[in-house]
C-alpha cells in the first residue's frame, strides 16, 4: 500500500470525583433528568465557579504516571460557542497553559514490540450537558446532569500509524485511569470517550495530510472500525483526484460510516480568554511530591512484576495486570499459598468465565479470594482432583459454604485408597469382556473407556492419576 | 418621623424611640411618594415588613445586631430569592431569583430590612440610567437630569432620602459617578473585599459591590455587614474585615494626598476644580499635607477598560439564550431563531453593542491587537498606581469631569458618554478602593470628589471623609421636592 | 480604522444577534468610533509586559470534593420558559 495512516487520538475521560469540577453538585451517572444540575451548573445569573480540589489532584496523578511536564500555573479560559447543553455559551476549559505538558505513553502491539505515543497535553474542563433528540413535542430535550462534571481531556501526538495501533494505545490508557482510580472507564455510560484525528498521506511525505475528526466512537471495536472506514473513505477520494476537507464527521455504528456533523458545519471562533471568574492554578512542588506518595504501582511495572516474581508468561501477566481490581485478586490468592500458575487458569478461567456470565465486576465475585485459595489448596494436596474442584467452586458460586465444607458435605474427597480402586477396576474389567478385547487387539483408544467408567463408578473421586497408573497395571495383566 | 442618617435610626433603635416597623412604613410611603423619581423597579413593601417585625422580635428578646432592623434599598443586580431580580433588563423582567447573592444574605443574617431594589442601567452599562428597560431615573436634584449611572436608582433613592441607604455596584463609576452626581457618599471597596456570588456579572474582573450612602459613617456601618471572604466566590479576598466605624475619627495628621495635576486641566467644570480646591484645604486644616503626582499611563485606561469590559460582557452574558430562565422569544423556527430573536428582543442598545464590541476584540484575529494589548496595558496602568502609593497614602480626584447632564443630552454619542467616566474607570482596573464624597455645589447641582487609596484601605479612605463630612456640610444638603401623590 | 456591513454581520452571528439593515449600519459607524477611542492603545509600549487578567496577585482557591447541592429542578424549572418531563425544550437540533 502506498499509503500512510496518521492518527492522533483526543480523549474525554470523566473524572472520578464525587461534586462537578466548579460546583457541589453530584456527578453520579443515571439521575432523573436536571436533578443533579445545582445553579451554577445551569449558568443562572450571577454564580461563579469554584475548583475541586480533587479533579486538580486526579489530573496531577496522570501527568505523572505519563512523565508528563506538569504547569506550575496553569490557566482556565472561556470557549466561548452557543449550544443548548451549554449552558453559559461558554465552556471552561484550558487553552494556553494546560495543567498537564507534554508526556508520554508506550504500549505494546501484537507482536510484542513497545511502542511510545507522546502526549501532547492533558487539560481539565467542564462537560457539556446532553440533548436529547427523541421526541419532546417535537423539540430536542435537554438534561444538564452531566453539564460540570470534570473532564481530563488527554490530547495524542499524531503518532499512531494503524487503527491497531489506535486501539492498543486507547486501551493503554483505559488501564491507565482506572489504575490511578481517577476515572471508570465505562464507555457505555460514556464516561471514557474518545475522538480521532484521521489523515493519510503518501508514503515517505514529510507533510501530514488534511485531517478529519471522527467523534461518538464509544467502543474500542467502534474505534477501529471508525478509523478504517475513515482511511479507505480519504485514500477513495484521493486516488479519485479529490480533496479532503478538514472536517468534523460522525461514526454511524450501524450503518458502519462517517458523515458530516452538521451542527459543526461552520467554522467556529471560540473567542477564548482567560476566565476572569478563576484565577491561576498553582501546583509547587510540595503538592506534586505529595501526589507522588499517592501513585499505585501502574500496570507496566505490575504486568514486569508478575513475569518476574511469579513467573507467568507474558499473556497471563497482561491480562492479570489489565485491572487493579483483578491484579488484586489474584495476588490474594497466591498469598493465601497457591502456586501462581495455578492461581492465574483458575482466576482468568474459571472465576472470569463466572463473573462474565452473570456480568459480574471482580470485586462483586461471591468467592472471596482467600476461599478460591482454599479450594485450590485442596488440589494441590490432591484431597480432590481438578476437575472436582469445579463442582466445589459451582456450589461455592452459589454460596453454599466454603470449599472444606463442601467437599466434606458432599463426600466429594478423592478416593486414594488403592484397594477401592482396584476392587473397581476389577469389576469394570470383569463386566465389559468385549472392549477387553478390542483394547487387547489394538484399539488403545479404549483406554479412555475404561477410565470414565470408573470415574463413574466413583462419582469422579478417584485420584486420576492413580487410577491412570492402576488401571494400565491392571489392563496390562488381564 | 425626622429624616436621619443610618447611624441615627441605629442610635433610635437601639434606645427603643422607634420600632423597625415604624421605620420601615415611614420609608415605604415615601418611596410611594416619591414614585415619579422612578428609582425604584419592586418595592417589596410586604416582606420588608414582615423581616421589620421579625427585627423588632429579635430586639425585644435582646438577639439585635448593630444594624438590626435598619432598612436599606438593593440595587436590582443582587439576587434576592424569591423576588424578582432584572437587572434592568427585559432579558430579566420575569426573573424571581431561585437564590439569593452572597450580599444578600448577609445583609438579611444582620438582621437589615430590604425596602426594595433599585432602578439601574441594564446589566450595569451605562452612566446615565438611561439604558434601563424600567425607564429613565430623574435626579431629585433636578429632575431633568441623569442621576448617573449605573447604580442611577439607589443614588436617586439615599440623595432623595426616601431610603437611608442602598447598595451598589462599580464595574467603571457606577457607584462613585451617580453618587456624585446625586450629591451622596459612595464607596468601591478593593476587588474582591466584597463577594460577588449573586451579583449578577457585566465584566468579572471589574465588579464590586458597595455601600450607597448618606455620610461615610453610614458607608462603614454597611461595609462592615457587605465586606468578607465568601467560599463561593473565587476572587473573593480571603482577609480579615476589620470594624470599619472603629477608625472613623482617627487624626489625618501626616496624611499625603496625592494630585494628578493633569486632571485639572481643560476638560474639567471649573467649579469643579475650585470644589475640590476648597476641599483640599479642608484636609489641610485637618493635618493633611497635597503632593503632586503623576500617572503617566493614565490616557489608556479609557481604552483599555472598554476592551476588557466589552470582552468580558460578551462572554458573561452568552448564558442569556432563552432556554433556562429569562426571556424567550415567540414561535421560534428553529434553535438559531430562538437564540437570535430571544437576545435580541430583550438586549437593549448599549448592552447590544457592548457585547458587538467584546464579540469582536476577541475574536480570531482581532485578540492579540486589542484583548491582549489591553491586558498589558492594565498592568502599566496599575503599576503606575503602585508607584504612587509608595508616596502618598491617598489619592484626590474628581469624580466626574463635570456635574449630572440633561436626560437624552449624550445617549446618541456612546464615545462622548464613555469620555465622562475618565476619572473613576482606571481605579477598576487595578482593583482599588475608592469613595465619592460630596463637595460643593454648580448651581444645584452636587459636585463630587474621589479618594482613591491603595488595596485594603477602605478604614482609611472612610475616616478621611468622616473628617471631611465632620468639617463641612455638603453631605447634609437634601434637593427640594414634590412628591407625586 | 474602518468597520464593514460584512464584518458587523459575522460579529453579530458569532453573538447570536439579529440585526435589521440599519442597526448594522448604525453599529458599524459606532463600533468604528470606539474603535478610533481604542487606537490610542495601539501606541502604548507594551514589549516587556506581562498581560494582567485580575487586579489581585491571586491564586485560584480549592474547593473539597464535597457534594453540597441537592436536586433542585422543581424551583429552577419553575422559572423556565419551557420544559417537559424534567428537560429544558428547544427546537429541534440536528447533529
Amino acid at each position: 500500500m502506498k499509503w500512510e495512516v496518521v492518527i492522533g487520538l483526543e480523549v474525554h475521560a470523566q473524572l472520578a470525583t464525587q461534586s462537578k469540577i466548579f460546583s457541589g453538585a453530584a456527578t453520579a451517572y443515571g439521575a432523573l433528568p436536571n436533578t443533579q444540575a445545582c445553579a451554577i451548573d445551569l449558568g443562572m445569573p450571577g454564580v461563579l465557579p469554584v475548583l475541586n480540589e480533587e479533579a486538580l489532584h486526579m489530573a496531577l496523578k496522570f501527568g505523572l504516571a505519563v512523565n508528563a511536564h506538569l504547569s506550575h500555573e496553569s490557566v482556565f479560559a472561556r470557549k466561548n460557542y452557543f449550544y443548548p447543553d451549554l449552558p453559559k455559551g461558554y465552556q471552561i476549559s484550558q487553552y494556553e497553559i494546560p495543567v498537564v505538558g507534554r508526556g508520554h505513553l508506550d504500549i505494546t502491539l501484537d507482536d510484542g514490540t513497545v511502542k511510545r505515543i507522546g502526549i501532547t497535553r492533558a487539560h481539565l474542563e467542564e462537560d457539556a450537558g446532553k440533548s436529547l433528540h427523541e421526541d419532546f413535542q417535537g423539540m430536542t430535550g435537554i438534561d444538564l446532569n452531566r453539564a460540570g462534571t470534570p473532564l481530563l481531556e488527554i490530547v495524542s501526538e499524531p503518532d499512531m500509524r494503524s487503527s491497531n495501533e489506535a486501539v492498543a494505545y486507547l486501551k493503554t490508557l483505559h488501564t491507565l485511569v482506572r489504575y490511578l482510580g481517577i476515572c471508570d472507564g465505562n464507555m457505555q455510560e460514556g464516561s471514557f470517550r474518545c475522538d480521532a484525528n484521521v489523515s493519510v498521506r503518501l508514503k515517505g511525505a514529510e507533510k501530514l495530510g488534511t485531517r478529519c475528526e471522527l467523534k461518538n466512537i464509544n467502543s474500542f471495536r467502534f474505534v477501529e472500525r471508525a478509523i478504517n472506514y475513515e482511511v479507505e473513505r480519504q485514500i477513495d477520494v484521493l486516488e479519485n483526484g479529490g480533496t479532503i476537507a478538514q472536517e468534523t464527521r460522525l461514526y454511524d455504528a450501524d450503518a458502519n460510516t462517517t458523515r458530516t456533523m452538521r451542527s459543526k458545519e461552520e467554522a467556529n471562533d471560540y473567542r477564548y480568554f482567560p476566565d476572569p471568574d478563576l484565577l491561576p492554578v498553582c501546583v509547587n512542588e510540595e503538592l506534586i511530591a505529595r501526589i507522588k506518595t499517592t501513585l499505585p504501582e501502574l500496570p507496566q511495572e505490575k504486568r514486569d512484576r508478575f513475569m518476574q516474581h511469579y513467573g507467568l508468561n507474558a499473556y497471563d501477566a497482561n491480562v492479570l495486570s489489565s485491572a487493579r481490581e483483578l491484579a488484586q485478586y489474584f495476588e490474594a490468592v497466591v498469598d493465601v499459598g497457591v502456586d501462581p500458575k495455578l492461581s492465574a487458569n483458575w482466576v482468568m478461567g474459571e472465576l472470569l468465565a463466572a463473573l462474565n456470565k452473570e456480568n459480574l465486576a471482580i470485586d462483586e465475585s461471591p468467592i472471596p479470594p482467600a476461599a478460591l485459595g482454599q479450594l485450590l489448596q485442596r488440589i494441590t494436596d490432591n484431597t480432590i482432583s481438578g476437575k472436582i474442584a469445579k463442582t466445589v467452586f459451582a456450589h461455592m458460586w452459589l454460596n453454599e459454604g466454603s470449599a472444606d465444607e463442601i467437599i466434606e458435605k458432599q463426600g466429594l474427597k478423592q478416593v486414594t485408597d488403592t484397594g477401592a480402586i482396584e476392587k473397581i477396576i476389577d469389576e469394570i474389567i470383569a463386566n465389559n469382556p468385549q472392549q477387553l478385547a478390542d483394547y487387547k487387539g489394538g484399539k488403545e483408544k479404549l483406554f479412555a473407556f475404561f477410565v470414565g467408567q470408573a470415574m463413574k463408578a466413583t462419582q469422579g473421586k478417584a485420584n486420576p492419576q492413580q487410577l491412570n497408573d492402576l488401571l494400565k497395571e491392571k489392563l496390562q495383566k488381564a | 418621623m425626622m429624616i436621619h442618617t443610618l447611624a441615627e435610626y441605629q442610635k433610635q433603635l437601639l434606645a427603643k424611640k422607634i420600632s423597625s416597623l415604624e421605620l420601615t412604613q415611614f420609608f415605604l410611603d415615601k418611596m410611594a411618594q416619591h414614585n415619579a423619581l422612578n428609582s425604584f423597579i419592586t418595592v417589596c413593601a410586604e416582606t420588608a415588613k414582615a423581616q421589620a417585625i421579625h427585627a423588632d422580635e429579635l430586639r425585644a428578646q435582646g438577639k439585635a445586631g448593630p444594624l438590626t432592623g435598619l432598612p436599606f434599598a438593593h440595587k436590582d443586580i443582587f439576587c434576592t430569592r424569591g423576588i424578582k431580580t432584572t437587572c434592568g433588563s427585559k432579558m430579566l423582567d420575569n426573573f424571581i431569583a431561585p437564590y439569593s447573592a452572597t450580599v444578600t444574605e448577609k445583609l438579611d443574617d444582620a438582621g437589615m430590612v430590604l425596602l426594595g431594589k433599585t432602578n439601574m442601567d441594564e446589566f450595569a452599562m451605562g452612566s446615565s440610567n438611561e439604558n434601563s428597560f424600567y425607564g429613565v431615573v430623574h435626579n431629585p436634584w433636578d429632575t431633568r437630569c441623569v442621576p448617573g449611572g449605573s447604580s442611577g436608582g439607589s443614588a436617586a433613592a439615599v440623595a432623595s432620602r426616601i431610603v437611608p441607604a442602598a447598595s451598589g455596584t462599580d464595574t467603571g463609576g457606577s457607584i462613585r459617578q451617580p453618587a456624585a452626581f446625586c450629591g451622596i457618599t459612595g464607596l468601591k471597596p478593593t476587588y474582591g473585599r466584597i463577594s460577588r456570588y449573586g451579583m449578577i456579572a457585566f465584566a468579572s474582573s471589574l465588579d464590586q459591590a458597595g455601600p450607597m450612602t448618606q455620610t461615610a459613617e453610614d458607608a462603614a456601618l454597611l461595609l462592615n455587614a457587605m465586606a468578607g471572604f465568601d467560599v463561593r466566590d473565587s476572587t473573593s479576598l480571603n482577609v480579615p474585615v476589620p470594624d470599619y466605624t472603629a477608625t472613623l475619627n482617627d487624626s489625618l495628621q501626616g496624611l499625603r494626598i496625592g494630585i494628578v495635576p493633569s486632571f485639572f486641566g481643560d476638560g474639567l467644570n471649573s467649579e469643579i476644580g475650585a470644589a475640590i480646591d476648597n476641599a483640599k484645604s479642608v484636609l489641610e486644616k485637618l493635618g493633611a499635607q497635597c503632593v503632586e503626582i503623576e500617572l503617566p499611563h493614565h490616557e489608556l485606561a479609557i481604552p483599555t477598560y472598554y476592551v476588557v469590559a466589552s470582552a468580558e460582557c460578551s462572554s458573561n452574558l452568552a448564558r442569556y439564550d432563552g432556554v433556562r430562565y429569562g426571556y424567550r422569544a415567540a414561535q421560534p423556527v428553529d434553535l438559531m431563531d430562538l437564540y437570535k430573536r430571544s437576545r435580541s428582543e430583550a438586549f437593549g442598545q448599549e448592552v447590544k453593542r457592548r457585547i458587538m464590541m467584546g464579540t469582536y476584540v476577541l475574536s480570531s484575529g482581532y485578540y492579540d491587537a486589542y484583548y491582549l494589548k489591553a491586558q498589558k496595558a492594565r498592568r502599566l496602568i496599575s503599576e503606575d498606581f503602585k508607584a504612587a502609593f509608595k508616596n502618598v497614602d491617598v489619592i484626590l480626584s474628581p469624580t466626574t469631569p463635570d456635574v449630572a447632564f440633561k436626560i437624552a443630552e449624550k445617549t446618541h454619542d456612546p464615545v462622548k458618554m464613555y469620555l465622562s467616566d475618565i476619572y473613576t474607570i482606571a481605579v477598576n482596573l487595578a482593583g482599588l478602593p475608592a469613595i465619592n464624597i460630596p463637595c460643593g455645589f454648580s448651581g444645584q447641582l452636587p459636585i463630587g470628589m474621589q479618594l482613591i487609596g491603595n488595596h485594603l484601605t477602605e478604614a482609611r479612605l472612610l475616616n478621611i471623609a468622616h473628617q471631611f463630612q465632620q468639617h463641612s456640610d455638603h453631605h447634609q444638603k437634601v434637593p427640594m421636592m414634590e412628591s407625586s401623590s | 480604522m474602518s468597520i464593514t456591513k460584512e464584518q458587523v454581520d459575522k460579529i453579530a452571528h458569532l453573538a447570536r444577534l439579529a440585526l435589521t439593515e440599519e442597526e448594522a449600519h448604525a453599529y458599524a459607524t459606532q463600533l468604528e468610533n470606539i474603535f478610533n477611542l481604542v487606537t490610542v492603545l495601539q501606541q502604548a509600549d507594551t514589549a516587556e509586559v506581562r498581560p494582567m487578567a485580575h487586579p489581585m496577585d491571586a491564586k485560584q482557591r480549592l474547593r473539597p470534593d464535597v457534594i453540597t447541592e441537592g436536586n433542585e429542578r422543581e424551583v429552577m424549572q419553575a422559572i423556565a420558559p419551557l420544559t417537559d418531563m424534567g428537560l429544558y425544550l428547544v427546537p429541534q437540533v440536528i447533529e
